[in-house]
């Protein structure tokens, strides 16, 4: 084989290699696995109400439920095997969100309490609550705005 | 049992589609872009705030159940839904508390859960 000299090169030599991602099977992965997560907050949510709790009561209960699942099956090793199989399909949902705040406390444990688990933990979620709470911060003044 | 009777099963089926549907979107993101998994994340939760700050993510709620809010889409939705009602109750303030307060649970449990794993379970070891 003949060295590989310059970028263009390189670039050419790892796109050869590198596997097309069979995208018709990832995205079929992701949308029944994605799928049954929510199907299976949906009958969480029905019990709630089932049970008499209101609308909001019933969805935080579906979040913490799936978010206590996520971290159980990441504690075991499970959840990234799921990950890797489905992709968006666990990423998309709560669960993702919960993986990327324990799967880094787990990781990180070794640089200490504080600023191993307490720091790393953030390190993908602290993005997301970032720019959520921001919008929703500017969405409320802008709904303060309107009501006058 | 009950419960398992009331089960609404054409409900789930619409559940199941819509947030199947959804993470379809996030793999085409994933497969057709160079967005990192917390960029993604990003996306989802601020698209989820602004359609619901405009007021159109609860008709998806209203036909799709936890298809819609178990997604990060929900969750950005939920942040957006809780300042507006608490706006209308106590003015800016609100828009400062309620989207927090909305997603309370989800964020205390995560971070809960996340420190409790990380006293039990044994960080893995590459494979370099």
């Amino acid at each position: 084989m003949k060295p590989i000299e310059t970028k263009q090169e390189y670039s050419d030599y790892v796109d050869k290699k590198s596997p097309n991602s069979p995208i018709l099977k990832n995205c079929f992965n992701a949308f029944w696995v994605g799928g049954l997560i929510c199907t299976i907050g949906q009958i969480i949510m029905d019990f709630c109400k089932y049970k008499g709790m209101d609308e909001t009561g019933a969805s935080t209960v579906v979040s913490i439920t799936l978010i206590a699942i996520s971290a159980i099956l990441t504690g075991l090793n499970i959840f990234n095997k799921i990950g890797k199989f489905a992709g968006a399909g666990s990423l998309i949902p709560i669960t993702g969100f919960a993986n990327s705040i324990v799967s880094p406390a787990i990781e990180y444990k070794s640089e200490g309490y504080v600023m191993g688990v307490g720091g790393k933990m953030f390190t993908v979620a602290g993005p997301v609550l970032v720019f959520g709470i921001s919008a929703s911060v500017i969405i409320g003044i802008i709904a303060v705005l309107f009501a006058h | 049992m009950d419960f398992i009777q009331s089960i609404d099963y054409m409900g789930l089926l619409k559940c199941f589609v819509v947030g199947g549907i959804i993470c379809i979107i996030g793999q085409i993101l994933i497969d057709k872009t160079k967005l990192t998994p917390a960029r993604i994340l990003v996306i989802f939760v601020t698209t989820g705030a602004i359609l619901g700050g405009l007021g159109i993510y609860k008709y998806l709620i209203d036909f799709a159940g936890a298809g819609a809010t178990v997604p990060l889409l929900g969750f950005g939705a939920n942040l957006a839904k809780g300042a507006i009602q608490e706006v209308k109750t106590s003015g800016l303030l609100g828009a400062f508390v309620g989207g927090v307060k909305a997603s309370a649970g989800g964020i205390a449990a995560a971070v809960f859960f996340g420190y409790l794993a990380s006293l039990i379970a044994k960080p893995k070891i590459k494979k370099q």
